[in-house]
């Protein structure tokens, strides 16, 4: 019962959430809190699987159960229509290797040309690959984005990739267990990205290394499937190995009826079980956050990473304000990357570009929230260029149905194909030198979005809120058809 | 996977906190399909200036750790993304050890699968190696005795997962050990599983 990692609920004590999932897939317990863990789903993409398939080519080893994974390319595809070829040849090599190594392996791929094609954290849930209680693992830290189904998801190097390929397993020590409760209700205005960007900026970057956690309170079982990924997205910012929401309601009427989601009496099993994963009353965590929803408002990032964040009627902080020394000097430096100054107010920085999109913003609520700003309003002269990327071909189909690509070409904005575009400077999407950039995306990072650009991260809302106004605006001060 | 027993190196100081990944390999250069190479793009943007050139007052510039095999920094380091291309790219540049206050977990399982032996020190003890750094001092790391060395014979000891540690010293692969320990536990839990969780196992 002291050790944590000791496996409650086989000794009868109350279990989270983490160590029931947990504890039905370990497949050899290894003593010391390390396990080798069973792998239910795999997610490859084509930018870290190429050295895992070579590897298993040179030890000729097979894929042991190829009908766990899925692959896709996200990383590398332009955005531009797809009856374009791929003009870099190092991302088309990339690409037309995984089409090869899929099918050498066995497989299920999707083309850069399949309907359903997209974003490798957008794709799963919609395909009902993301199921409550599994183990899923993908060479991306934003695998954490399943844990809103109540998965244990988190992000994978290559090596990893190569083994859980070869023995459908991972071996793992067990993380301790940290609950962020967030009581309340989040006010008008205020989204899953902010609350995300909240815990971020309370905990901080590393503040949940070593843990894996769980989000739970009134403002968390409120929010949609689509806010709940937009938290657990973030998990990685803060620190954690993963970020899970129990199964509820809203789970699995999300769920019901997605292709590869159970069916019939199978499915009424499925969710009989789903229900016993919530963690037990009592169960120990050993770090618990508590977070007021009513206290947060529409937040921006000011520096280069993800913790230097305020709220948009706040101001640029002084380096030389911050009580831990290391934190000014890192403030003094993110200020000079970012081009700011010392108490300049948030609404008075001016924005060169906007992007919608990424794994953390790009499901159709995000474009609907963005589009209810967007409706009768026009891009501000000076802002070159807004990109809104949906996350997937089905994303994008809906978003068409509902006349949302109307909205955003008439503003003013391209409505691009799907992809992770400019949330990471890889693919042609990106943002010029010195430019700044009010981004829906997840990292903030210095040459994130290319090099030398400036990366402000936002809710969807806000980053319309910025692209109609010219500078970041409190978006609850404009009125919107959608009443965000 | 070469064998990691002990090693003598005068460490670079890379004295910052949240060193992440992005900034130890930008994502332009993951369109390698190699593991090779890449310590030409490594910390690309802290080695180059604006125009290209190389900056001279980059520790990685700076004659007196070329060559240098071990990376000091501050508190979660390798944070971010969980791109293996950031181990490749110390790798290449010929690190086989990073000395930090701490990391982030997937950058520290990817580092330790490439023969990276990443050491967490509290900042006290940090400070010694970190000021060997900044003198240009050797310290010599000894795995098997969990210790590090610094210059004036001080000897600061480090924790380490008995795992890693046996991997790291004989050079072991995990895939082959995986398959030879536990094949028989894989496929025993996988038939269990088709039982009691077959959407998960079916699927």
């Amino acid at each position: 019962m002291s050790d944590p990692r000791t496996n409650h609920s086989r000794n009868g004590a109350p279990a989270t959430l983490y160590d029931k999932i947990w504890n039905r897939h370990v497949v050899s317990d290894l003593g010391d809190g390390s396990a080798l863990i069973y792998i239910d789903r795999h997610l490859v993409h084509e930018v870290t699987s190429p050295q895992a398939f070579e590897s298993l080519r040179l030890a000729g080893r097979p894929v042991r159960r190829p009908e766990a994974t899925l692959a896709l390319v996200d990383h590398n595809v332009p955005t531009t229509p797809r009856d374009r070829p791929i003009e870099d040849p190092l991302a088309a090599k990339q690409i037309s290797l995984l089409r090869e190594n899929t099918a050498a392996f066995g497989i299920a791929f999707l083309d850069i040309d399949d309907p359903r094609q997209g974003i490798v954290h957008v794709v799963g849930p919609e395909l009902g690959l993301t199921l409550p209680g599994l183990t899923i693992v993908c060479g991306d830290s934003h695998t954490s984005t399943h844990g809103a189904f109540g998965a244990l998801a988190f992000g994978i190097g290559t090596s990893e990739v190569e083994h859980v390929l070869a023995t459908q397993t991972l071996l793992l020590r067990k993380s301790r267990n940290m609950r962020v409760r967030v009581d309340g209700t989040l006010p008008p205005g205020v989204t899953a990205k902010d609350l995300a960007l909240a815990i971020i900026g309370a905990i901080g970057t590393a503040g949940a290394t070593g843990h894996v956690i769980e989000y739970a309170g009134e403002a968390v079982r409120a929010l949609s499937m689509e806010g709940r990924m937009t938290l657990a997205n973030m998990s990685i910012e803060a620190g954690g190995r993963a970020g899970l929401i129990a199964p509820d309601e809203t789970t699995f009427a999300y769920l019901e009826g997605r292709p590869r989601a159970p069916k019939g009496a199978l499915w009424e099993r499925a969710v009989a079980d789903w229900r016993t994963l919530a963690s037990d009353p009592g169960a120990v965590f050993d770090r618990e956050v508590v977070i007021d929803a009513r206290e947060i408002t529409p937040l921006v990032t000011w520096g280069t990473s993800p913790e230097q964040v305020v709220p948009v009627t706040g101001r640029v902080p002084d380096p030389d304000d911050f009580a831990d020394p290391a934190a000014g000097r890192a403030a003094a430096a993110a200020l000079d990357y970012m081009g700011l100054e010392p108490g300049t107010p948030i609404e008075g920085i001016a924005i060169d570009r906007v992007f919608i999109g990424s794994c953390t913003n790009s499901r159709i609520e995000d474009l609907r929230a963005a589009a209810a700003v967007f409706r009768g309003r026009k891009v501000a002269a000076g802002v070159r260029q807004v990109l809104v990327v949906p996350g997937s071909g089905e994303v994008k189909r809906q978003a068409e149905a509902e006349g949302l690509d109307r909205i955003f070409r008439a503003a003013g904005c391209e409505w691009r194909e799907p992809g992770c575009s400019a949330c990471l400077g890889m693919n042609p999407d990106k943002v010029p030198p010195g430019e700044r950039c009010a981004s829906t995306s997840n990292r903030n990072f210095v040459g994130r979005q290319g090099p030398g650009a400036r990366t402000h991260l936002v809710s969807p809302a806000m980053a319309a809120a910025a692209a109609v106004s010219g500078h970041f605006t409190d978006v609850r001060r404009l009125a919107t058809a959608g009443g965000v | 996977m070469e064998p990691f027993t002990t090693l003598v190196s005068v460490p670079t100081p890379l004295l910052r906190d949240n060193v992440d990944t992005d900034l130890i390999i930008p994502a332009a250069w993951l369109k390698t399909v190699s593991r090779k190479g890449l310590g030409a793009g490594a910390f690309e943007s802290l080695r180059k200036r604006p125009d290209g050139t190389p900056d001279p007052g980059c520790v990685f510039n700076r004659p007196q750790y070329r060559g240098s095999q071990i990376l000091v920094a501050g508190r979660n380091f390798g944070c971010g993304s969980s791109r293996e291309h950031a181990a490749w790219a110390l790798a290449d540049l010929g690190y086989r050890c990073v000395i930090a206050e701490s990391f982030a977990d997937i950058f520290a399982s990817n580092a330790f699968k490439n023969g990276i032996l990443t050491i967490a020190l509290e900042s006290a003890d940090l400070a010694r190696i970190a000021a060997d750094a900044e003198a240009v001092r050797p310290v010599r790391v000894d795995l098997a005795a969990q210790t590090v060395t610094t210059a004036d014979g001080t000897v600061v000891a480090f924790a380490l997962d008995a795992f890693r540690k046996h991997c790291l010293l004989n050079g072991l692969d995990e895939v082959s050990l995986t398959l030879e320990k536990h094949a028989g536990a894989i496929a025993a839990y996988e038939e269990a599983a088709r039982q009691r969780m077959p959407w998960a196992i079916g699927g």
